[in-house]
């Protein structure tokens, strides 16, 4: 699905149905240097079982039109505006590591228009070591190698993601290339880290949150480790569901993460 | 900047995609001889046929055994997943045709073994998809032959039967720059010679009856895709990017940026073509890969030997292996095959058929068959087997001599093998 946010193309998955802002919303934000095929298999099951579903392409990243936003309160800004474009009043707004932020921040700039904040493989802060943001600055193919041997946790996911026979580490680090190639943004990569090493709002934010919050965190993450989400978590009082998996928690555990979204979002 | 990295090679050939059995313990893999696959309830069994969730269905389209192999086969092609098929002919076959249809066109090496070159040449074209072949090192026929309506770009890592080495750099460049992917056999190589995907390369397929099984058991293929090539962006795969009617208007790319070719050649291909690998075989090939490091090092090293031995022979006229100062592509391979260029060649016996003939029957522990990558060494002599039909005239346009000899060497003591030319090539002698 094509829209107009803020003056621009987006591009936004609907989960395999057309969208319906009827429906309650929920809306899917990926992480640095993803795009929206990382919650593909989530956002069908939303789609298929009453939900209207949007799991945009952030600006700058693969299908939505750029440049891409260099910092947490104008994605979450934009995230709003997506919201507008789409004809939608409320939504879950749902979000992965960076996402999780912009999900947040999203959260407190309209409380009101926020039904659920599921926060995925997060931390706070999401510091972004000085060595990682030099080198996704300067090599950012070996920033991706780095990243994705991090990211993952186990050589042998299972039942694979998004289906059998898929090498899900090897996946990730595709993905990461092809988002960097399309719009020839070599940077890319880096100006998603320096977003989330930068954003320092988030128990500010946390503050004006009425919505019901979830934490979703993978016990063996090493870019997001679970005892980092623990002040942001407090300070939601949010239920904290841990699943069994790295930091890409949806491609490395899907059924435990769908079960764990299904209780966030019921 | 310093850190974590992957697994390695060795690592990543035992234990890429397996855990202990979460129901047994069980430490090896389980070959999982089944059908079909339980549902735990109506929802479940709808959102597995959705798509909404991962799982297994029907082993004609996926089997858990068989995700093994091709998790670790990906795993050691840098990609992003594979398919096992029931031969490396059904995995050529499966490449082609989720990418091609009639009215398309393959821009192909010359230099390909004799079943690839059957189907593009002949079988395919019953279907409406042309191929034009070019020579391997050819670069500006490759970039000239490629036309409004060519799909792919294809050849083997080592082309047969002289053992051409493919600039895999070079041509995926090539393709690239047309929108185009690039499909690589590496059947001779395995991926701990060459890593096509990591030279350009976007598909790979290997005839895993070969080098991965390694003891001449099972016959099946794998296709592998690198995951790096984007369908959206080249604009000339509608397959990929546009709804399919076939499976509730799916748009394959959207559903997997990076994985799209994969789920339409399993959700079409396999599902329609059914050309699957039987869980027993991907178990077999699976105890194949564990090994695959040791059996291709020890592969190199007896070929290094035995072609030591054919070099100084008098009646041997010449060998056709790429580590030779006098093959064409020997700088090429130095570049591109750093470990070294396989344990399949051809060599001249300077003499008639006749000769030939007598050189192969008299060999005791070569076995003259058509096969290669067994743990065995296996020999063939083309002009009176696989080329018989064909005059020498014939014989010399396909790049083969009336002596010509292919070995594939094995992992017998290589002084065994040594001796058993030795003698076969006195025989040879004898009956001039």
């Amino acid at each position: 699905m094509k829209l107009s946010v803020h003056g621009r193309q987006a591009y936004a998955y609907t989960g395999g149905k057309p969208f319906d802002p009827s429906l309650p919303c929920v809306v899917f934000l990926h992480g640095a240097l993803h795009d929206h095929s990382v919650w593909t298999l989530l956002a069908r099951w939303c789609a298929h079982h009453g939900y209207g579903v949007l799991a945009p392409d952030l600006p700058g990243h693969m299908r939505s039109e750029g440049p891409a936003l260099e910092s947490v309160e104008a994605m979450a800004d934009w995230a709003l505006a997506l919201l507008d474009a789409a004809q939608v009043k409320q939504a879950a707004l749902v979000g992965h590591s960076m996402g999780s932020l912009i999900a947040l921040e999203a959260a407190s700039r309209a409380p009101a228009r926020v039904s659920r904040l599921v926060m995925v493989g997060t931390a706070y802060p999401m510091k972004v070591s000085p060595a990682l943001l030099e080198l996704s600055r300067n090599d950012p193919l070996a920033a991706i190698d780095l990243v994705t041997t991090l990211s993952y946790s186990t050589l042998a996911p299972k039942p694979g993601y998004p289906g059998p026979g898929a090498w899900v580490r090897g996946g990730g680090k595709a993905l990461c290339r092809l988002v960097l190639a399309r719009q020839g943004n070599a940077l890319l990569y880096h100006q998603d880290f320096a977003a989330c090493d930068a954003y320092r709002g988030a128990l500010d934010a946390a503050a004006r949150v009425t919505a019901p919050a979830t934490l979703i965190l993978g016990r063996r993450d090493q870019m997001t480790p679970p005892q980092a989400a623990a002040e942001i978590g407090t300070a939601l009082k949010a239920r904290i569901e841990t699943v069994d998996a790295g930091h890409v928690l949806m491609a490395e555990a899907p059924d435990p993460t769908l079960a764990a979204l299904r209780k966030a979002l019921a | 900047m310093a850190g974590a990295s992957d697994p390695g090679f060795d690592t990543l050939a035992l234990h890429a995609g397996a855990a202990p059995d979460p129901a047994t313990g069980a430490r090896a893999v389980p070959i999982h001889l089944s059908t079909s696959f339980v549902f735990e309830s109506s929802e479940h069994a709808a959102s597995l046929f959705n798509l909404e969730r991962s799982g297994h269905v029907y082993s004609r389209i996926s089997n858990p055994t068989n995700s093994v192999l091709e998790e670790r086969i990906a795993a050691l092609e840098s990609s992003v997943g594979a398919i096992a098929t029931a031969s490396g002919q059904a995995a050529l076959h499966l490449a082609i045709v989720t990418l091609a249809g009639s009215g398309c066109h393959i821009v192909a090496s010359s230099a390909l073994y004799g079943g690839s070159h059957n189907l593009l040449h002949y079988t395919l074209r019953r279907f409406g998809i042309e191929t034009t072949f070019v020579k391997t090192r050819d670069l500006d026929a490759w970039r000239a032959a490629i036309r409004p309506n060519t799909r792919l770009l294809f050849g083997e890592t080592l082309g047969n039967p002289g053992l051409d080495v493919m600039d895999v750099p070079a041509v995926s460049a090539i393709a690239h720059e047309a929108g185009l992917p690039l499909l690589v056999d590496s059947t001779f190589t395995t991926p701990w010679l060459m890593k096509p995907v990591e030279l350009g390369a976007d598909l790979v397929f290997h005839s895993a009856t070969k080098f991965l099984s390694g003891h001449g058991t099972v016959v099946g293929g794998v296709l592998v895709d690198g995951g790096r090539f984007d369908w959206e962006a080249s604009g000339r795969f509608p397959e990929l990017t546009e709804p399919y009617e076939g499976f509730h208007g799916m748009v394959f790319s959207e559903e997997s940026s990076d994985g799209a070719f994969l789920l339409r050649a399993r959700r079409e291909g396999l599902r329609d073509f059914g050309a699957c690998m039987s869980p027993h075989t991907a178990w077999l090939i699976l105890q194949g890969v564990e090994t695959l490091p040791l059996r291709m090092a020890r592969h190199l090293d007896n070929t290094r030997r035995v072609v030591q031995f054919l070099v100084s022979h008098p009646l041997v006229g010449s060998v056709g292996y790429p580590e030779l100062e006098s093959h064409p592509d020997h700088a090429l391979a130095a570049r591109l095959l750093p470990r070294g260029c396989g344990s399949v060649f051809s060599f001249d016996i300077k003499g008639s058929r006749r000769q030939g003939q007598a050189f192969i029957e008299a060999l005791k522990l070569f076995s003259h068959l058509a096969n290669v990558g067994d743990c065995r060494s296996l020999v063939i002599h083309p002009a009176s087997t696989t080329h018989f039909r064909m005059d020498d005239a014939a014989l010399a346009q396909a790049g083969i001599g009336p002596g010509t000899i292919r070995l594939s060497i094995g992992l017998e003591d290589p002084d065994d093998l040594i001796e058993d030319l030795k003698r076969a090539l006195r025989a040879a002698e004898k009956s001039a």
